[in-house]
């Protein structure tokens, strides 16, 4: 495994088997011992033990994934699965939000409009972006790209991982709530395939305000979620460090949600996390996200807006 | 009698008043006496109800639950309504301090009401209107899938009548026991309100007090006209999150629909007294309007 991480708490295990490796090895080329074959054997239960405990996250653990600092973020996607990204910035009223950043590019030479939250991987980058929480104006320069990519029929891609829209006195006195709901409404309304695909974190109204969407997937380990399971336990079980109580009631995974439609599939990472590996992370991605504008573009405009509303509609359960 | 007998007697009789009497002085007093949170003075309760729950003193509008909103809005008895049935289901079987099934029992127990949303058709000043009033008593008229369903079936069903809309939030926000899917109401709520526009369908929201979080970012503030009531505390996020992430108090008047005026994310604001004949002018206005369209079309 990649030595550049610190180990996350249920990673130790796995950290101190592969020392163990590293260690045999030394003394086999120091000694010159053959120790080849308790090598290969360690090496194999090793891959057995990585592949069990990572299908087999908890959510907590999953959160922990989803929020590692190294985990690629919106630009490290556009720098590994398009060509071309040409960014538009601001909302055309006064500010350009760094948390929301979109612009037009290819992919696989399918001309897109790209639009995601951007974090940082250092504190100065994560001030420069938010830590990836939108401001209102975050939301309307989406929107005007919306209406771009409506315009000239292209299809919009929209990458999320956010903690979510951000609470401070300028963003409730410029309209977060109105910004997110008009997203939502006039989302409802475009003629262009959407996919909306969460990478990391996907958390409440400041997620869904990109995600109204035609086709929505998530990354292996990120989360979806209406509220953070801190903010959750905070509120119901008033205490945060209820969170992992809460991360398991809030059922917060892809294949959780796929169970009630809401999620539409699950894309792989690799082994241990998207940090492990950007490039094959951006692999799939960029797969998944081809084959699904394969599968919308032969739809018409009035076909892909009732099948986004209905998609909507079904989502729910109660008793009648 | 004996004089020992008596005083017993005497004790017991005392014991019965009194039990009987604090009673009746009690519930009496609840009935005939509130204090205003705002002004602290005693106001007789009749009088408050006639004045539509406000203080006569200082103006405070006490919040009112969703029986008491459409009876003080709509033309008498010409509320009915539909989707009564609709109740909430626990598809996570979501537990915290306390199982959520519980949580809905009590909550019915304590409004009479399915869920946190009354919807239907009435009148106002003889106008067609649909409606959705929501309830803060349950559970914080907190959004899941019964109140995005009722929601969304209301406005489907407006748009089939061609009637104008309006809803009434009072919400915390979404609802946390059905996580996700309670997301997703706020998108399946737009989207409908997007098919409104579309048709060109009068929609206006009136927000009271509170209104916060999913509601605020969805359905609640998309109206083609919005409302605030007078007082009402409206916003995105919580004063408690924004505190502790900012680190500083903030104003006391923020969140208030006087404050949001000030930025421009409301239309206006309205007293209590004054909704009705707003929201009627507001309908008859629109109505003509459309009426005149269409002539000069033909």
């Amino acid at each position: 495994m990649n030595k550049e991480f610190t180990p996350l708490e249920f990673e130790k295990s796995i950290y101190q088997i592969e020392d163990k490796i590293e260690e045999l090895k030394n003394l086999s080329t120091r000694t010159g011992i053959d120790l080849k074959e308790q090598i290969s054997t360690l090496t194999k239960q090793a891959i057995e033990y990585k592949e069990q405990l990572y299908a087999n996250l908890t959510p907590t653990q999953k959160l922990q994934i989803s929020r590692h600092p190294k985990r690629p973020t919106f630009l490290d996607y556009v720098e590994l699965i398009t060509e071309n990204f040409i960014e538009m910035h601001g909302d055309r009223k006064g500010t350009d939000d760094r948390a929301i950043i979109g612009g037009i590019a290819e992919i696989q030479g399918q001309p897109v409009m790209l639009i995601g939250t951007q974090k940082g991987k250092t504190t100065k980058e994560n001030i420069k972006y938010n830590f990836g929480m939108p401001q209102p104006e975050g939301y309307r320069k989406a929107l005007r790209l919306f209406y771009h990519a409506d315009k000239f029929n292209m299809p919009i891609v929209t990458l999320i991982d956010t903690p979510g829209a951000y609470p401070g006195i300028k963003a409730e006195e410029t309209g977060q709530g109105i910004a997110i709901a008009e997203n939502l409404r006039e989302m409802a309304k475009l003629n262009v395939p959407i996919i909306a695909i969460i990478t990391g974190e996907g958390c409440s109204g400041g997620a869904l305000g990109l995600a109204v969407a035609n086709k929505v997937f998530m990354l292996e380990h990120s989360y979806y979620t209406v509220i953070s399971p801190e903010g959750c336990a905070s509120i119901l079980w008033r205490s945060a460090e209820k969170a992992s109580d809460a991360a398991q009631a809030l059922k917060i995974t892809a294949k959780d949600l796929m169970k009630y439609n809401i999620v539409d599939g699950e894309i792989k990472e690799p082994l241990g996390g998207a940090h492990y590996d950007h490039k094959l992370t951006a692999k799939n991605l960029s797969d998944t996200i081809i084959k699904s504008i394969e599968e919308l573009s032969s739809k018409d405009a009035k076909t892909l807006k009732e099948e986004r509303y209905q998609k909507f509609r079904k989502m729910g359960v109660f008793c009648e | 009698m004996s004089l020992k007998d008596w005083f017993a007697n005497r004790k017991k009789r005392r014991l019965e008043t009194a039990l009987v009497d604090s009673r009746v002085c009690d519930d009496e007093l609840h009935k005939l006496w509130v204090k205003c949170y705002n002004c602290n003075s005693s106001l007789i309760s009749k009088d408050l109800d006639k004045n539509l729950l406000v203080c006569p003193n200082c103006d405070y509008h006490f919040r009112i639950n969703a029986r008491t909103r459409i009876e003080q809005l709509l033309d008498k008895t010409s509320f009915e309504e539909i989707n009564a049935k609709i109740s909430p289901a626990d598809p996570l079987d979501f537990v915290d301090t306390e199982n959520y099934k519980n949580r809905q029992k009590k909550a019915k127990k304590k409004t009479g009401l399915n869920d946190a949303v009354i919807t239907g058709f009435g009148e106002i000043d003889g106008q067609k209107l649909a409606l959705a009033v929501m309830d803060f008593e349950y559970m914080g008229g907190s959004m899941g899938s019964v109140v995005g369903e009722k929601v969304t079936r209301l406005i489907e069903a407006a748009i089939e009548k061609k009637l104008p809309i309006l809803a009434i939030t009072s919400s915390g926000g979404a609802r946390m026991q059905e996580s996700a899917l309670s997301l997703m109401q706020m998108a399946k709520t737009s989207c409908a309100v997007a098919k409104a526009n579309e048709e060109k369908i009068l929609y206006m929201t009136l927000l009271t007090e509170p209104t916060f979080g999913g509601v605020t970012a969805s359905f609640g503030t998309i109206g083609d006209i919005i409302i605030a009531e007078q007082g009402a505390r409206i916003g995105f996020a919580g004063r408690r999150v924004i505190e502790q992430t900012i680190r500083q108090k903030l104003p006391s008047d923020f969140q208030t629909a006087e404050y949001l005026m000030k930025y421009g994310q409301v239309d206006m604001i309205s007293h209590r007294k004054e909704l009705k004949n707003t929201i009627s002018n507001i309908i008859k206005i629109h109505a003509k309007s459309t009426k005149h369209q269409k002539k000069s079309k033909k």
